[in-house]
C-alpha cells in the first residue's frame, strides 16, 4: 500500500534560505534600470532572497513529498472525482505548437488550436444533451455565475425582471448559492424528501412568476439519482423558469443519460473531474457551460464556430453576456480533455460512467457492514456513510475517521458534507481503482471501527504518522498568519 | 462484484426513468490508441503555424523564458495530482507553498495580505470590485480606459449581474489616463472604487500622483491597481507606493506558458484592513497539538463552502497549480533574475522602438515613460499591415482597432527577453515593405 | 447550562439587557457553545438604526457563521471594541465580557416576541 507522507522535519521558507551571490544566471545582466525609466518610477528595493537553483530543486522536491495526490495513493473524495490523471494529457498540453501559441494568434494560424476546441465541443454537446457548450468558463462555479447571468439577460430580454429567485436542494454545493448572490438573486433552500431526493411537490411549492433558475446536481451529492427530475424540469418550464444543471457528479452519466434529455436549459461540467484534468492542489481547472438552443446567443465570447472547413473565434455576439475571463479559455486543459476523450471514444467513456457506479456500489455495501450508510440503496457514482452511532457509541466522529485514514496512506473521504446528513462521510471510488485497492481501502476502515470501539483513544489521537499532527485551526483564524515578513 | 452488490448485470445499477433515456447514438470523437492520440496531436500542433512565427504580441500574454527546473518540479505528481489542501496533515508541502506564494505576492506589490489566486487578471479586477463595493456600498466605479479591454469587459459582465454601473477615465495624449477630473468626480462619493493598470494596455506607467491620491482617501475611494504584467514589479515602484488599496494581477509572466489563453493565474493582494473581503482560499500558518509550526487553509468562513449565498465570492476552484509554477519561478530566478529579466524586457523593447521609429511610415503614437510594449502607427489600418506581415510570418502586434475605434492605425508591440535582435531585424524589413507598398497605392 | 435571571433571550439566541433606554446585546452561552471557538465578530457601525430581528452582523467559528439578529430596534450607539483582538471573549463570557453591541432603544421598547430566561431555558432544551 502507499507510504504516508512521512518526513518529519519542518522544511523552511525559501524566505529563509537565500544568500546574495547564490543568484542563477538565466538572463544576460541587464543594464542599471535608470538606464531605461526615471529613478521615481522604479523601486527602491526587491526585497525576494536569491537562491541556488539546487537548493530551490530540494525546496519543491521536499514540499512534494510532503503532498498527498492521486500518484501517492487512493483519494475518495466525494463528488471530487479523483481518477487517474493519464500522463499523455499532460504531455499533449506541453506540445510546442500548443503551448507556445500566443492567444492574440490571427484564427488562420490557429486553425489546430481551434479544431481542438471545436472538437470537444461537439462531443460534449453530444454526450450530454446540449446544443452549444462554452468553453470559457474558468471553473465549475465560474460557469454556475455565467448561466445565471445568462438567466438574467434571458428575463430581461423578455421583460420579466420579476424573476429573481433561485431555487436550490440543501444538499447543493456551496457555490450554487454564492453564484445566485454574485447575479444579484434571492437563494430559496428546498429540503430533501425522505429518499434524499427533490420532490416534485416541494418544487412545486415554491414556484412562481418571481421563480428564475432551479440548480440541481444530478446525481445528486448523496450519490442517488433524482428519478423525478424530468418532472420537476417540467413544472420550472411551466412556470416560466429555467433548469441548471450542476455537472459536478456527471462521472456517472456518461452514455447512461442526459442532462439535455433530462429537460436542463443549461449545465456546467468539471473537466477537472470527469475528463481526468489534474486538480493540481485546487486548480486550475476548466468549467464548459452548455445550453440548449434558446439560450446559445446569450454564450460568453468568443464561441468556437465552424465556417466551411476553417474555424474561427466569434465575438460578434450581441446578445452575450460578455466574456468571463481574460482569454478564450483555460486551452492547455481542454487538449487534456480532448486527449482523454480520444483514448476513450463514445463507448469507453460509456463503460467509464459504469465502472464508477459498480465500484461506488461494492464499497456501499461492504461498508455498510460495519458504518450506517443512510439512503442505502444502488447509488450512482459515489454514496455516503455516517459516523452519528460511532459516535454516541464511543465519541469518535467522522473528522476522527478521516484523520485515522490518513495515517493508514488514505486520502480521506469528504466529511460534513453534504450538510444533511449528520457525521457525513462521502466516498467516491471512481473507476480508475482496482478491486484490490477498494478492498484494501474497506478492511483500514473496517479496522478504524473496530478500534474506536475498543480502544477510542486511539483513534482520537490520529493522525501520529503525518508529518504534523492535527493542527490549530482556531488559532490559525484568529491570530491569521498569512505571510512571512523580512526580520529586519 | 456483481454478486457482491447483489445485481445481475450493470444495467442494474444504471436504471433511468423511461422519459430521460438516452435514445442517441453518441457522436464524439473516435477512440484511439495512445500513439494515434500523439500523433493526432501533434498533427494538429503542426495546424497552429502561428506558434512558429517571430511574434511581436503582448497584451496581457507574453512568452517569457521559463528555466526548465521548474516543469521538473511542478508536473511531479504530488502536486500536480492533489485536491485542494483541506486535509492539513497531508498536505504541508503545497500549503507551504501557497504560503510563501501569497508572500512573494506581498513582498513584489507592497501589500500586506495575498489570496492563494484567482482565475486570471480580469476576474482578478472584477474580484477587486465586488470588495471595494462591499466595502463601502457604493453603487458605480470608475476605471480607466487604458485597462486591459479584455479586463474591462469581463469586470462588465460581473457588473452587469450586480447591477453596479462602470463609468471610464479618457486616455491622454501621452497615453497615460487623463485623470483631470478624477478628484471631481471622487468628491461625489458615488464610487466605491477607481482602478488604474501600470503598466497600462499600452504599455505605459501609469500612475496617480499624490493629489489624485488624497482625493481618493478623502473621500473613501478605493484606489484598485491593475498589474497585467507582473515581470514589471522586477523594476517598477510597486503599487503600494502610489497609493494602491488593493492590487489586482495577473501572475502569468512568472513561468506560466501562453499556451493559446490559459490557465493563468490572477492574485489579489490588498492592506489589511480589507481582510476579511477578500476572495478564495487563503493559507495561514498555526501550529499542531504539539506546539509544531505547520500550515492550513484559514478563515474559511469567507468562502462559499460555509457562508453559501454570503460568501465574499463563489470562487472554490482556483488556479494554484499556476501559482505553484509561478512561486518556483521567483524561487529560482530571485531578485537578481527579476531584475535582469526586467531590465532585459525594457532594453529589447527600447531597441524595438528605435528601430520602427526608423522606419519612414512608421511613428511611435505615445510619449509617457513605457515598460515593454510599444504602440505604433502605420498611418493605414492596422489590420491591412498585419496581414501583409502574417503573409511574411510575422505576427507584428495587436491591432488596436479591434478595441479602440480612434487607434485603428496603431499596432501594440511587446518585446521581451525572448525577443532577438534578428527578430527585430525581420520586423522592421518587412514593416518597411508593408508601408513603403501602401505609400505607393 | 444557567440562564442569567433579569435578561431578555431571542429565539436566534441573543439575550438583551434593558436599563432604561439602553439595551446591551450579546449571544447566549448556548450559542457560543454550538458555534464553537468564535474567531470573529462583524458587528453593525455605530450610528446604524436597527430595526428588531433584523440582520446586523455576522460571528463566525472555525467552520460554521451565524447571522447575527438583533433583539431590539433603535440607534447603535456602542460596539465591544474588545472583540477585535480577543473574539474569545464571546467564548469565555458570553454574558459579561463578551457583549456585542449597545442599542438606544426607540420609542417604546418593543421586546415582545423575547423570552425570560425560564421559557429561554425550556426552548433551547425543546431545540
Amino acid at each position: 500500500m502507499s507510504t504516508p507522507v512521512s518526513d518529519h522535519t519542518a522544511t523552511p521558507l525559501i524566505f529563509e534560505s537565500g544568500q546574495d551571490g547564490r543568484a542563477n544566471r538565466y538572463f544576460e545582466r541587464g543594464k542599471s534600470l535608470d538606464q531605461f525609466l526615471p529613478r521615481e518610477a522604479l523601486r527602491a528595493e526587491l526585497p525576494i532572497p536569491d537562491n541556488s537553483e539546487m537548493d530551490v530543486v530540494r525546496h519543491f522536491t521536499r514540499l512534494s513529498q510532503r503532498t498527498f495526490g492521486i500518484d501517492v495513493g487512493f483519494y475518495p473524495l466525494g463528488s471530487c472525482t479523483m481518477k487517474y490523471n493519464p500522463r499523455v494529457n499532460d504531455a499533449m498540453a506541453n506540445l510546442p505548437g500548443l503551448r507556445d501559441l500566443h492567444p492574440y494568434t490571427p484564427d488562420d494560424q490557429a486553425q489546430g488550436a481551434l479544431r481542438i476546441m471545436w472538437e470537444l465541443e461537439r462531443s460534449l454537446c453530444s454526450l450530454f444533451g446540449m446544443a452549444a457548450f462554452s468553453l470559457n468558463p474558468s471553473a465549475g462555479a465560474h460557469a454556475e455565475l455565467a448561466a445565471l447571468l445568462i438567466a438574467k439577460a434571458y428575463f430581461k430580454g423578455r421583460g420579466e425582471t420579476k424573476r429573481d429567485k433561485v431555487i436550490v436542494p440543501d444538499t447543493a454545493h456551496g457555490t450554487n448559492p454564492a453564484s445566485a448572490a454574485m447575479c444579484g438573486f434571492k437563494v430559496i433552500s428546498l429540503k430533501s424528501d425522505k429518499r434524499g431526493r427533490v420532490s416534485v411537490d416541494e418544487v412545486k411549492k415554491v414556484l412562481g412568476d418571481d421563480t428564475a433558475v432551479v440548480m440541481m446536481t444530478n446525481p445528486n451529492t448523496l450519490g442517488l439519482f433524482e428519478d423525478h427530475v424530468h418532472e420537476i424540469t417540467r413544472a420550472v418550464h411551466e412556470a416560466g423558469g429555467l433548469c441548471y444543471y450542476d455537472g459536478a457528479n456527471a462521472n456517472a452519466l456518461m452514455g447512461n443519460a442526459r442532462p439535455g434529455d433530462m429537460g436542463f436549459d443549461l449545465m456546467h461540467l468539471n473537466l477537472h473531474k470527469t475528463f481526468t484534468i489534474p486538480h493540481g492542489g485546487g486548480g486550475a481547472g476548466s468549467g464548459p457551460l452548455g445550453v440548449a438552443k434558446h439560450l446559445v446567443d446569450f454564450l460568453p465570447t468568443p464561441y468556437v464556430r465552424k465556417k466551411n472547413d476553417s474555424f474561427v473565434l466569434d465575438f460578434d455576439m450581441p446578445k452575450s453576456i460578455g466574456p468571463m475571463r481574460s482569454f478564450w479559455s483555460n486551452f492547455a486543459h481542454i487538449v487534456r480533455a480532448l486527449a482523454y476523450v480520444y483514448a476513450n471514444g463514445a463507448e469507453g467513456l460509456t463503460k467509464v460512467s459504469q465502472l464508477a457506479v459498480l465500484n461506488a456500489n461494492y464499497m456501499r455495501v461492504k461498508i455498510r457492514e460495519f458504518l450506517e450508510t443512510p439512503y442505502d440503496e444502488i447509488c450512482r457514482h459515489e454514496f455516503v456513510a455516517s459516523a452519528q452511532e460511532l459516535k454516541k457509541e464511543t465519541g469518535v466522529r467522522a473528522l476522527d475517521i478521516a484523520k485515522a485514514l490518513l495515517d493508514r496512506g488514505y486520502m480521506a473521504p469528504t466529511i460534513y458534507f453534504p450538510l444533511i446528513v449528520p457525521e457525513c462521510l462521502m466516498i467516491e471510488p471512481t473507476e480508475t481503482e482496482s478491486k484490490e485497492t477498494l478492498d484494501a481501502f474497506v478492511d483500514a476502515l473496517r479496522d478504524i471501527v473496530e478500534t474506536a470501539k475498543r480502544e477510542p483513544e486511539k483513534i482520537l489521537a490520529a493522525p501520529v504518522t503525518t508529518v504534523v499532527g492535527r493542527l490549530d485551526e482556531t488559532r490559525a483564524a484568529r491570530e491569521p498568519d498569512l505571510r512571512w515578513r523580512p526580520t529586519s | 462484484m456483481l454478486q457482491t452488490v447483489g445485481v445481475d448485470s450493470l444495467d442494474d445499477l444504471l436504471r433511468v426513468p423511461d422519459a430521460v433515456k438516452l435514445r442517441e447514438k453518441l457522436e464524439v470523437v473516435p477512440a484511439l490508441p495512445e500513439t494515434g492520440i500523439v500523433s493526432r496531436f501533434e498533427e494538429l500542433a503542426l495546424e497552429n503555424t502561428g506558434a512558429r512565427f517571430v511574434s511581436f504580441l503582448g497584451a496581457g500574454s507574453y512568452l517569457h523564458y521559463a528555466p526548465p527546473a521548474i516543469s521538473a518540479l511542478a508536473m511531479r505528481g504530488e502536486f500536480l495530482t492533489a485536491y485542494t489542501p483541506y486535509q492539513a496533515e497531508v498536505s504541508q508541502g503545497y500549503l507551504q507553498a501557497i504560503y510563501e506564494w501569497q508572500t512573494y505576492i506581498c513582498l513584489l506589490t507592497g501589500m500586506d495580505i495575498a489570496n492563494a489566486s484567482v482565475y486570471d487578471g480580469a476576474t482578478a479586477l472584477a474580484e477587486a470590485a465586488i470588495m471595494a463595493i462591499n466595502e463601502n456600498g457604493r453603487q458605480k466605479i470608475l476605471v480607466s480606459r487604458a485597462i486591459h479591454p479584455n479586463y474591462r469587459a469581463v469586470l462588465k459582465t460581473y457588473c452587469d449581474g450586480l447591477d453596479v454601473a462602470i463609468e471610464e477615465l479618457p486616455i491622454a495624449e501621452d497615453g497615460t489616463t487623463d485623470l483631470g477630473e478624477l478628484a471631481r468626480l471622487a468628491a461625489t462619493k458615488e464610487y466605491a472604487c477607481v482602478a488604474l493598470q501600470s503598466p497600462n494596455f499600452f504599455g505605459v506607467i501609469d500612475t496617480p500622483g499624490s493629489a489624485e491620491h488624497s482625493a481618493l482617501k478623502d473621500s473613501g475611494t478605493v484606489l484598485v491597481a491593475v498589474v497585467a504584467e507582473a515581470l514589471s514589479l522586477g523594476a517598477l515602484q510597486p503599487p503600494s507606493q502610489w497609493g494602491a488599496d488593493i492590487v489586482a494581477g495577473e501572475a502569468q509572466s512568472f513561468g506560466v506558458p501562453v499556451a493559446y489563453g490559459g490557465p493563468y493565474v490572477g492574485f489579489i493582494a490588498a492592506r489589511k484592513e480589507h481582510l476579511r473581503r477578500i476572495p478564495g482560499r487563503l493559507a495561514g500558518k498555526t501550529v499542531d497539538s504539539n506546539g509544531k509550526e505547520g500550515y492550513v487553509l484559514t478563515l474559511q468562513a469567507r468562502e462559499q463552502h460555509i457562508r453559501r449565498e454570503r460568501a465574499t465570492s463563489n470562487i472554490c476552484t482556483n488556479q494554484a497549480h499556476c501559482a505553484l509554477i509561478a512561486t518556483m519561478y521567483l524561487a529560482l530566478v530571485g531578485k537578481t533574475g527579476l531584475r535582469d529579466v526586467a531590465a532585459a524586457n525594457l532594453q529589447r523593447t527600447r531597441e524595438l522602438a528605435a528601430a520602427v521609429d526608423a522606419i519612414d511610415g512608421c511613428s511611435l503614437k505615445f510619449t509617457a515613460p513605457y515598460f515593454n510594449e510599444i504602440v505604433v502607427c502605420v498611418h493605414q489600418p492596422a489590420r491591412h499591415a498585419l496581414a501583409k506581415l502574417e503573409q511574411r510570418g510575422i505576427l507584428g502586434g495587436v491591432d488596436l482597432g479591434r478595441y479602440y475605434p480612434e487607434y485603428d492605425n496603431c499596432i501594440l508591440m511587446a518585446a521581451t527577453e525572448m525577443t532577438t535582435t534578428r527578430d527585430i531585424q525581420t520586423l522592421t524589413k518587412a514593416l518597411h515593405e508593408v508601408v513603403h507598398v501602401h505609400a505607393r497605392v | 447550562m444557567a440562564q442569567p435571571e433579569g435578561l431578555l433571550y431571542s429565539k436566534e439566541h441573543e439575550w438583551v439587557k434593558i436599563d432604561g433606554d439602553n439595551a446591551t446585546v450579546g449571544i447566549t452561552d448556548y450559542a457560543q457553545d454550538s458555534l464553537g471557538d468564535i474567531v470573529y465578530v462583524e458587528l453593525p457601525k455605530i450610528g446604524r438604526q436597527v430595526v428588531q430581528f433584523a440582520s446586523v452582523g455576522v460571528v463566525e467559528s472555525v467552520k460554521a457563521v451565524s447571522d447575527l439578529f438583533t433583539p431590539v430596534g433603535g440607534e447603535v450607539t456602542e460596539v465591544n471594541a474588545g472583540l477585535e483582538n480577543d473574539p474569545a471573549l464571546v467564548n469565555r463570557e458570553p454574558f459579561e465580557g463578551g457583549w456585542l453591541f449597545k442599542v438606544k432603544l426607540s420609542g417604546d421598547a418593543q421586546t415582545s416576541g423575547l423570552l425570560s430566561a425560564a421559557d429561554y431555558e425550556s426552548f433551547t432544551k425543546e431545540s
